[in-house]
């Protein structure tokens, strides 16, 4: 079984890299400067030539590109390329505002299946795997990215995309998938109906987890793993920087290595900018180095991540990143007191009887936030007495409260009540904002 | 002795029983005896079916949240202090009522069945079976 997908890059010396870093980071600043007048504008405003970007140290000059520059561009305002030269567009859901347009030249797509391919291989698979991809296909990068990925691996792919969880179930069975893909909160999803169609772990031949599109918790993927006999593992990207496969985990399961030959990552102070040194929590930025159609500089994600370059039991010499610990964008601040709705994820998993299926509503009365977190309740929990289900619900709201350090009220709802969308769990609504 | 109870979760929104009862309704089941217990945010609606094993895997499917609890159900005399005559026994005898309800029963009989939930069934089976107190089977339950 191979180990790497592509040896030479994924375990290069960091000189190596950095050099080679530097080089395609000049030419990019260089192919923006001339093709994109948003880009150009900017650097012109902040004083800087392409010519000052020679290195990755020059890296911190450059202005910051923001999700707003994307829509104030919309639809292709940041293509670097013409329109003859983009043979595919991907666009963001667009759960909160405008959806964005992104582009991929073919050698885009090339660097695409690369970058996934490079994961696959890091998490087991060969091409004698089955696998099963409940990505959504379409616009949403997820499906059609993973997709190219395995077959580039030489997997026998199953393109199953959202929805009809039985249905999945019976292709997982019948099928013989033995690599499944889909949002965590959807695996989770699938092991409960597995089980409610009173299969076990012993009638499906899953091996390998493809795990991505929304944060997730330690305490889920230990449950996943155990649930459904499998190693889970992480898959980082977002659409703006290429969809699936920016940075992938390795058999340690201790981090995400990011291709690094693709995309420079960075960790800034949210608040004001500053690059932050290896090791400290912050806003992860990227910046691509290769692609032709849609090179963006400098991007704000809005995940909360530390990176780590450390050596790696796997050989691989790629930066690692930390599980995102949220996106600013989730973090609520509610009475002065930051909260991530992970946090809320690890509690319920801790309790163990409770269902991770949550969400979060916050809301003003009397200029007072208020929080009201909404579980799904599970069969373990529920009892036949009122007294004993208020005591379940109190459990969880110490539990709650003793980790947020705000009071909440907790509030039990029906299974699978709470929305999902395209898969991926709605877990916060903020109704401040909309008033 | 014991007669298996349904409780199901519904939360406090429109159309939640009507829901819930329409899936009985498919599945040809027969509502014996039924009370709600409710809070401000959910209710529990507790059951008894002819056919428990059935309604309960139909309302799993449905994605409900149910649970089976061994309940009592007991003959009462219809007269004033018939009630009370029960409870002052279990009372003297130590026995905490959870909740109790009562159910239709056949007026030729002159006898009200009521449904008991207690934290030690045994028990209280032997101090009703000591005081004659008339005990209802399954099979009267569904019959009734």
């Amino acid at each position: 079984m191979a180990e790497y997908w592509d040896k030479k890059i994924e375990c290069a010396p960091l000189y190596e890299i950095r050099a080679l870093q530097s080089f395609r980071l000049s030419q990019t600043i260089r192919r923006v400067y001339e093709n994109v007048p948003h880009y150009r504008n900017k650097m012109d405003e902040a004083g800087v030539k392409p010519e000052d970007i020679v290195s990755t140290k020059d890296l911190y000059k450059l202005p910051f590109t923001y999700k707003q520059d994307l829509r104030d561009t919309y639809p292709y305002g940041l293509f670097a390329v013409g329109m003859d030269k983009v043979v595919r567009l991907h666009a963001s859901s667009g759960t909160t505002g405008k959806q964005i347009v992104v582009g991929y030249t073919e050698k885009d797509i090339e660097i695409w299946k690369e970058c996934c391919a490079r994961a696959f291989i890091a998490y087991g698979c060969t091409k004698n795997d089955f696998m099963h991809i409940s990505y959504g296909y379409g616009l949403f990068t997820g499906g059609l990215g993973v997709h190219y990925g395995a077959e580039h691996v030489g997997m026998t792919v199953i393109p199953v995309s959202v929805g009809n969880t039985n249905r999945q179930i019976t292709i997982i069975k019948d099928f013989g998938s033995t690599v499944l893909c889909a949002t965590p909160s959807y695996v989770l999803h699938l092991a409960e109906t597995m089980e409610d169609m009173g299969f076990t772990k012993d009638d499906i031949n899953l091996r390998i987890g493809v795990l991505g599109a929304e944060p997730w918790t330690e305490e889920m993927r230990v449950q996943i793993q155990e649930k459904l006999g499998i190693r889970a593992y992480d898959i980082y990207g977002l659409s703006e920087i290429i969809g699936p496969g920016v940075a992938y985990e390795c058999s340690e399961q201790t981090g995400m290595h990011i291709n690094e030959d693709h995309f420079i990552a960075e960790i800034i102070d949210p608040d004001t900018g500053e690059v932050l040194p290896d090791g400290v929590q912050g806003e992860l930025v990227f910046t691509c180095i290769t692609k032709e159609a849609f090179p963006l500089i400098r991007y704000r994600t809005r995940d909360i991540a530390v990176l780590k370059r450390e050596k790696c039991s796997c050989g691989r010499t790629f930066i690692k990143m930390m599980k995102p610990a949220g996106r600013s964008d989730d973090m609520l601040i509610i009475r002065g007191v930051n909260v991530f709705p992970s946090q809320i994820e690890s509690v319920l998993l801790q309790l163990g009887n409770t269902s991770p299926h949550y969400q979060l509503i916050v809301d003003r009365v009397n200029n007072t936030d208020i929080l009201e977190v909404q579980v799904e309740i599970s069969h373990e929990m529920f009892s036949d007495t009122v007294k004993s289900i208020e005591q379940q619900e109190n459990i969880i709201k110490s539990a709650v409260e003793s980790i947020l350090g705000i009071s909440a009220t907790i509030k039990l709802v029906e299974p699978k009540s709470l929305q999902r969308f395209e898969g991926k769990a709605v877990r916060v609504i903020d109704k401040r904002r909309i008033k | 002795m014991l007669i298996k109870q349904i409780s199901i979760f519904v939360e406090n929104k429109p159309g939640r029983l009507s829901s819930v009862t329409k899936i009985l309704k498919e599945n040809g089941i027969d509502i014996k005896a039924l009370s709600i217990a409710d809070t401000k945010d959910f209710g529990i609606l507790r059951l008894i079916v002819n056919d428990t094993e059935k309604a309960v895997s139909a309302l799993k499917n449905a994605d409900c949240t149910v649970t089976q609890t061994d309940v009592i159900a007991i003959g009462v005399e219809d007269k004033p202090g018939g009630l009370y005559d029960i409870m002052n026994l279990l009372n003297q005898n130590g026995i905490g009522v959870e909740y109790m309800y009562a159910f239709v029963s056949k007026p030729t009989e002159n006898i009200a069945y009521v449904i008991l939930r207690v934290e030690d069934n045994e028990k209280t089976i032997s101090v009703l079976n000591e005081n004659n107190i008339k005990l209802l089977t399954s099979i009267d339950v569904k019959e009734a």
